[in-house]
């Protein structure tokens, strides 16, 4: 962040406090002048902050510094053409009487707010739809406020109707009462789910049906919220590692990955060569593994079985490669904070190329039964089509964002580990529908493959650790052999790496989209607050835009588009 | 040398008990329900597929429907807000039913000790075979399907199953 682009912030916002952290510009507001503030950033063509990225509350009570008050809100925005992050933090005096909303602005604000109130308590005034989302309806108290006991567990009895959200929905798309009761217009309520084949997980899709065509939407999540955030409040860095391969798991090693390189940017480690380029083999690897089981399943879902077959038997044999690798088949938890957790073993370029051909040949067959077939034509062209305006409003990222013809990535637009060397293309979608997404990504594994193939061809020997005792375990011959290394390796299991007091937000291309990571640090080794930008969380959250006024059926194959993994989702 | 009836009416015959008849039949077309929650999903997805081929077992006609199943495969997290749902997918089975916990958090919560999970599904229904892993690989789920037909081979068919069973939502 250069000084003239920060004193451009502070003058377009004078009362507010604007600094540079990391890459990104945090601004200090009071309430009464959030809203203008965050105006100005979407409005304002200098910032052009028209993504938001997400909502987050923090909770300072048992926080060493004192600060103005208990509680906070940081809204993370995004120019995605120019690459400028910016977060705009304000106090909250008192929860119950709470903030204004944003949700006027960013249809991100939506479910991001209601996240933080569930989380939080904290209030958000003339949000229109306020109300718990990942904890159930009967849950009382405020789970992420420090003083809520971590293993205090709350029974639920019974389901939340969402019959008033429903009806609300269905006033807001113009159905009116009378249409709703004449008998050649009436209404159907039908769930999907939670427990649902199509779902794919647990998701509960509520719709308002007339004939097929869906008049409404509502969608309940939290079903796989397993509390990743209160957890990892009490693990030391390397140990949140294990909790961050079940994040998305269908690609863990990329959950890894984005995990240490948020910690690492904060800590200001430079990792090896050999470590970068062997993440960014990693990365599109998993990134290859995750569209393959995401078409698979989006194929079964239309009928296709046969591509499940093609595609998904290139992934179980991959499986039994990685863990070679790593050990484990899913839940690789393969990067340590400075490095990998090993170096890859030999034989291992070998094994990768047989892969990566059968993993052609898999895409390859399964492409040939998609792309003259006419059936899958029908279902998917032009079939719940989402804007690119719509898109960025609701903070989609990731393929289902390219698939609405905006070009943003991260390995392009803001590249890490030396991707603006590599020679890859990023695909882009014309219409914003199911059949550009399941193009987008048939695309994407193509392109990931180059990268390996440039990667595998560049990649310097060398260590995969740096050399820093503040970070990194001793080696084994110096723990065994003198104090000095057993004192080290001693500390830094017990108290975890120190990371310097402060605040920040870091962020990876994963194979959904925009993976972030905000963390808040005591000086501790363990995170005092941390919270998951996940990017399926806010592309659930636009899912009504897609499907209303399309048919029920659509909805299913839709849902299989976007990729929902549960625990991204719910965490 | 054949004994009984079957010496009398020659080969066309045999004789058994109706356990051993309906148990061979139950435990070799068992149709399972995939609860799939989390992770361990996934490792079923694998189980099903080509390479470990769940179908060997006749236990490959996945339905989607509890009134069509009499096994649940219970894989992954189950949250305090599923716990309802698992009950009442439960409960809608036809009797006689089979429940196997796949994974370390369907067992015990696994490294999910905290608000939001259930600490074992045994806490809302009554579990027969536990699989530890996180997640198991599709040889410990096999294995356990093989633990369930070992079961249902020992079962009597006029004897109730888990009638007493009172969990935290009963």
């Amino acid at each position: 962040m250069n000084a003239t682009a920060l004193e451009n912030f502070q003058a377009a916002f004078p009362d507010a406090t604007c600094k540079a952290v990391l890459d990104s510009v945090v601004i200090d507001v009071q309430p009464d002048k959030l809203e203008s503030t965050l105006a100005g950033l979407k409005n304002d063509p200098a910032f052009n902050c028209g993504l938001l990225l997400d909502v987050t509350g923090i909770d300072y009570r048992d926080y060493p510094e004192t600060k103005d008050a208990r509680f906070y809100v940081v809204y993370t925005v995004r120019n995605w053409q120019d690459n400028l992050l910016v977060q705009v933090r304000t106090p909250v005096a008192d929860p119950e009487k709470g903030i204004p909303t944003a949700t006027h602005l960013f249809g991100s604000a939506l479910w991001g707010e209601r996240e933080v109130w569930d989380q939080y308590g904290i209030n958000f005034q003339n949000h229109p739809d306020l109300r718990r989302i990942l904890n159930h309806y009967q849950f009382e108290g405020h789970p992420l406020r420090k003083d809520y006991d971590i293993r205090k567990g709350q029974v639920c009895i019974g389901n939340d109707s969402l019959e008033k959200e429903i009806r609300a929905r269905l006033a807001n798309n113009g159905v009116a009462e009378s249409t709703m009761k004449d008998i050649n217009t009436e209404i159907m309520f039908l769930n999907l789910g939670p427990s649902h084949p199509a779902t794919h997980g647990a998701i509960r899709l509520l719709t308002a049906l007339d004939g097929e065509t869906i008049m409404a939407n509502v969608n309940e999540i939290g079903y796989l919220h397993r509390g990743f955030e209160k957890t990892s409040e009490n693990l030391t860095y390397n140990q949140i590692i294990p909790l961050t391969d079940r994040l998305n798991y269908c690609s863990s090693m990329m959950n890894n990955i984005a995990y240490v390189k948020a910690v690492e940017s904060w800590l200001g480690v430079e990792i090896t060569e050999r470590a970068q380029f062997m993440r960014v083999v990693l990365s599109e690897f998993y990134r290859v593994l995750d569209h393959l089981v995401c078409i698979a399943a989006n194929m079964v879902d239309m009928g296709g079985l046969t591509n499940y077959w093609y595609l998904y038997n290139e992934k179980e044999a991959a499986y039994d490669f990685i863990s070679r690798l790593t050990g484990a088949r899913l839940t690789s938890s393969f990067t340590r904070i400075g490095g990998m957790y090993r170096d890859f073993y030999e034989g291992w370029e070998s094994d990768l190329e047989l892969h990566l051909r059968d993993i052609e040949k898999g895409i390859g067959d399964s492409i040939k039964l998609v792309l003259k077939n006419r059936i899958v034509h029908d279902r998917t062209k032009g079939v719940c089509v989402l804007s690119a305006e719509d898109a960025l409003s609701y903070g989609f990222t990731g393929p289902t964002l390219r698939a609405s013809g905006v070009p943003f990535d991260l390995r392009k637009d803001a590249p890490y580990y030396n991707y603006e060397s590599f020679d890859f293309e990023i695909p882009v979608g014309s219409e914003g529908d199911i059949y550009d997404r399941i193009m987008i990504r048939f695309e994407e594994m193509f392109q990931s493959i180059r990268i390996i193939r440039q990667a595998m061809k560049f990649i310097p020997e060398g260590s995969v650790f740096i050399e820093d005792s503040q970070v990194v375990l001793p080696p084994k011959a110096d723990v065994y052999n003198n104090i000095e290394g057993l004192a080290n390796h001693f500390k830094l299991i017990f108290e975890g790496v120190k990371t310097p007091a402060g605040e920040w937000y870091d962020s990876y291309e994963a194979a959904n989209g925009e993976l972030g990571f905000h963390f808040v640090s005591d000086g501790s080794g363990r995170p005092y607050k941390l919270k998951v930008r996940p990017p399926c969380f806010y592309i659930m959250g636009g899912f009504h835009k897609m499907v209303e006024g399309n048919m029920i059926a659509d909805a299913v194959i839709n849902l299989g588009s976007i990729n929902i993994i549960g625990g991204e989702l719910d965490r | 040398m054949a004994l009984g009836l079957e010496a009398k009416l020659g080969d066309n015959v045999m004789t058994s008990t109706l356990d051993y008849i309906v148990n061979w039949g139950r435990e070799n077309s068992l149709w399972p329900f995939v609860y799939g929650t989390a992770c361990c999903a996934i490792e079923f997805m694998s189980t099903a597929a080509s390479l470990h081929d769940i179908s060997r077992y006749g236990a490959e006609v996945v339905r989607f429907s509890p009134r069509q199943a009499d096994l649940l495969l219970v894989c992954g997290t189950v949250s305090y807000k599923q716990a309802p749902i698992l009950k009442r997918i439960y409960e809608q089975m036809p009797e006689p039913k089979w429940v196997i916990a796949i994974g370390a958090c369907a067992s015990s919560g696994g490294i999910y000790d905290n608000y939001c999970t259930v600490q074992g599904i045994d806490t809302i229904i009554p579990v027969d075979v536990y699989i530890s892993g996180c997640p198991p690989r599709p040889e410990a789920i096999l294995d356990a399907l093989m633990k369930i037909q070992d079961q249902i081979r020992g079962e009597s068919v006029l004897v109730d199953r888990h009638k007493e069973f009172k969990g935290i939502l009963d």
